[in-house]
């Protein structure tokens, strides 16, 4: 299990990536801050960073309305 | 500029004063019933106090009207200023004018910004700001021409057009000699529309080169436009000095230089991968709101909708002529300001005309769009057209008639009351004849052109309607309708729109992927603390001429790396940069804060005074906490059968619909009472929401009349 911004759930499957994990979330949106871990994911580096079962992921949308 | 041929009512003479490290320090007040024009100083502690913008608009306004005053009185309003850094060309999104005055909506301030060229050419011209006040006797044009060095107040002629995309060449052909004139013009219109409802907008005109033509940017919302028409007022006209980038006359042009390359350069490497600002503007939230269930569809019941996909910001691309210089005001690289040209009219008055339509922006295509079942741009385009040129906000126009379709579906409307028109969602032509019905004060149109307060007055009175049914659907607040965001799972942004002084705008906080996605702001403490900072740091924009886009809406992913990325502190840091460039202060980025704090409490203040501002004045519509009808929570029954579970330990299984509601509904609006104790604390407020004579102490507004105002509403 992953969990997501310290509140969502979602089930782990293998190879998941994050540019996957964002796309379960449908989390579309184009400005997305990722962290697994505490650690910062380069946002050219979604399609192939692998998450880890157990990981605790922060998907942080930089936008702040119209 | 005497050889306009127009009757001069009254007139005076003056220098114009330069601009000097953003103010010409002073501002130019206008009695269009009397005659009277005057030039006041701005002082010192004016200036220290009240910034500029929206907070010039509120001292000036504070100080023309009374405690008693209304927004017909002949001693209301409508101030307009831009800022000490409007008119700045070296940093995008510089060129704001905000307008306020008191609204026939509220009844209490509003204030409301737009692009356009009027608040910076009004400056080159001489003036901080300018004060309109009384009602004049006949239609009438102000012309502040600071190129013959005269204000003249000109008995509009018969053949004056109201209806702005008409007037706007009028003037163009009356009033300006050349393509010089033309450029250095700049003015203020409503529209018909405006005249007969209280949701008028004001139409801020900018002469676009590229096209050779007339565009216009609307302050929209709170109905000052139907003051300008209440006054007789055709048009506020303004032909500036030629200009140029350091007109404003900085205190270190270097340094807002710098900072407005790198910016520059910032939106030229992000934009193309983010947003797409300069191709589709704020049209690309209609896609990304549909996806987070945030897009309001047909009254704000569904936040998302299968047609979306019709009218998102792929559509708009195409519709947007592209490869134009979109900007609102000089040196603005976002460039956002889209619009569609030879747009044919199918419908009203102009029927066959081919148009320039000026948008489509999110809050339209959410409003006249989604919200009303309409998934056809090119009836989202008619729309827009007409509210423009009829002098109607799109916002307030898209969520009162969103309201009535509701109604009308819930059969509490009949045909005999439409006076015929199906208002079933989806039905454009329909919304369509209610707009042109508005514009001439006629049939359903009246009715709905009193906004929802007003509608649910008259459905009950009238036609015995269940009041507490409309006050849960009808989305006002204050008075004033709600802009276009499903608030029902962001308690946050509950407050956002709830507690913002003016009412629901989301021009003081947005706050729902933060609050509702990120799950940053879990406790009630964090929202207060957002609901603190995010309205003071927006408010700020409005105080000095800026647009809040160029803050946010491109993003250099640095940001990323910062204790606070919401907050884009990287930005926050050129903002203080510039201001500091401009005016040769030294302030911190929390100074800032500090400064938006005090007219933001003092507005809360203004409020007060008009008897307004307490805490039952902040009360909202349930609809905008949880859902209000089976259907409603049918929609989406899994998402709120697991919230009565992980929230309430119930067990939604074997629980009527009606009591799941109930259960909702009690938890939600509890939540939302203990939010406002929460803000209020937060702000320095008691707890019905009056600011402390130690709030106004610490912010330095204590005035006599501020202290007596507290003391007697407390």
């Amino acid at each position: 299990m992953i969990t997501v911004n310290r509140r969502d759930e979602v089930v782990w499957r293998e190879g998941m990536t994050v540019t996957d994990l964002l796309a379960t979330m449908k989390y579309t949106h184009a400005h997305i801050i990722v962290s697994i871990d505490d650690v910062m994911v380069p946002h050219d580096a979604y399609a192939e960073t692998l998450v880890a079962d157990g990981a605790d992921v922060r998907a942080i949308h930089i936008q702040a309305g119209g | 500029m005497a050889d306009h041929g127009l009757e001069v009512l009254a007139e005076i003479p003056y220098t114009p004063a330069q601009a000097d490290r953003g103010y010409t320090g002073r501002t130019l007040y206008v009695n269009v019933g009397d005659g009277t024009m005057v030039a006041k100083p701005v002082s010192d502690e004016m200036r220290r106090t009240f910034i500029g913008g929206r907070g010039f608009d509120l001292w000036l306004l504070w100080n023309g009207v009374r405690d008693d005053t209304v927004w017909d009185s002949v001693e209301n309003e409508i101030v307009i200023a831009s800022g000490p850094c409007g008119g700045t060309t070296q940093y995008p999104g510089s060129g704001k004018s905000i307008a306020a005055t008191i609204s026939p909506l509220t009844g209490v301030p509003i204030d409301s910004n737009a692009g356009g060229h009027f608040g910076p050419y009004l400056k080159f011209a001489g003036w901080d700001a300018i004060e309109v006040q009384g009602i004049a006797a006949r239609e009438v044009i102000v012309l502040v021409d600071a190129a013959s060095g005269v204000v003249q107040l000109l008995a509009a002629p018969d053949d004056c057009p109201t209806d702005t995309h008409l007037l706007g060449h009028w003037i163009n052909q009356t009033l300006a000699r050349c393509e010089d004139d033309r450029r250095l013009m700049a003015f203020v219109t409503a529209g018909r529309g405006s005249e007969h409802t209280l949701m008028g907008c004001l139409n801020f005109s900018l002469y676009d080169r590229k096209r050779q033509a007339l565009r216009y940017k609307q302050a929209g919302r709170g109905g000052i436009g139907t003051v300008l028409r209440h006054k007789h007022i055709k048009a506020l006209v303004v032909r500036t000095l030629p200009f140029g980038g350091k007109s404003n006359h900085p205190a270190d042009l270097k340094r807002i230089a710098k900072i407005g390359a790198e910016m520059n350069r910032e939106v030229a490497k992000w934009d193309p991968v983010q947003n797409r600002m300069r191709h589709r503007g704020t049209s690309y939230l209609v896609q990304t709101m549909d996806d987070y269930d945030l897009l309001p569809v047909k009254n704000f019941q569904y936040g998302s909708h299968a047609e979306t996909p019709a009218i998102n910001g792929d559509v708009w691309e195409r519709h947007y002529t592209q490869n134009l210089p979109d900007g609102c005001w000089y040196g603005c690289t976002v460039a956002c300001a889209h619009a569609v040209d030879n747009f044919k009219l199918q419908t009203g008055p102009y029927a066959g005309s081919c148009v320039i339509v000026d948008g489509p922006e999110y809050e339209t295509i959410a409003g006249v769009g989604s919200n009303c079942g309409i998934f056809d741009p090119a009836a989202i385009l008619e729309i827009n057209f007409y509210c423009d040129t009829y002098g109607i906000d799109t916002i307030s126009f898209g969520t009162s008639m969103a309201f009535a379709m509701e109604c009308f579906e819930a059969a509490l409307l009949t045909d005999e009351i439409t006076g015929g028109l199906d208002l079933a969602f989806g039905n454009a032509e329909s919304a369509l004849a209610v707009l042109h019905q508005m514009a001439t004060g006629t049939g359903f149109g009246k009715v709905l052109g009193q906004g929802i307060r007003g509608m649910k007055t008259i459905f009950v009175a009238r036609y015995g309607l269940d009041r507490g049914f409309l006050e849960d659907i009808g989305m006002e607040a204050k008075g004033l309708e709600y802009s276009e965001y499903v608030t029902k799972e962001s308690l946050a942004q509950q407050g956002g729109y709830g507690l913002a002084n003016k009412g629901p705008q989301h021009d003081e906080a947005w706050l729902i992927f933060m609050d509702q996605v990120n799950n940053q702001l879990p406790t009630f403490e964090d929202k207060a603390e957002a609901l603190h900072y995010f309205p003071m740091w927006r408010t700020w924009f409005g105080l000095c001429g800026f647009c809040k886009l160029p803050w946010n809406d491109v993003i250099d992913p640095k940001n990323a790396e910062t204790d606070e990325p919401a907050k884009i502190p990287y930005h926050v840091a050129n903002y203080v940069e510039i201001y500091n460039g401009v005016t040769g202060a030294e302030v911190t980025a929390d100074d800032l804060i500090e400064m938006s704090e005090r007219v933001y409490t003092f507005q809360r203040i203004f409020n007060l005074r008009l008897g307004h501002g307490r805490r039952e004045h902040d009360a909202i519509p349930y609809r905008s906490m949880g859902p209000v009808t089976e259907a409603e929570y049918a929609s989406r029954a899994e998402r709120y059968d697991r919230q009565l579970v992980d929230w309430l330990g119930l067990e939604p299984a074997a629980m009527p619909v009606a009591e799941k509601l109930a259960r909702h509904r009690a938890y939600r609006t509890g939540r939302y009472e203990r939010l406002i104790d929460a803000v209020y604390a937060r702000r320095g407020w008691t707890d019905q929401g009056v600011p402390t004579l130690e709030t106004v102490r610490r912010l330095g507004i204590d005035y006599a009349e501020v202290v007596e105002i507290i003391q007697r509403r407390t």
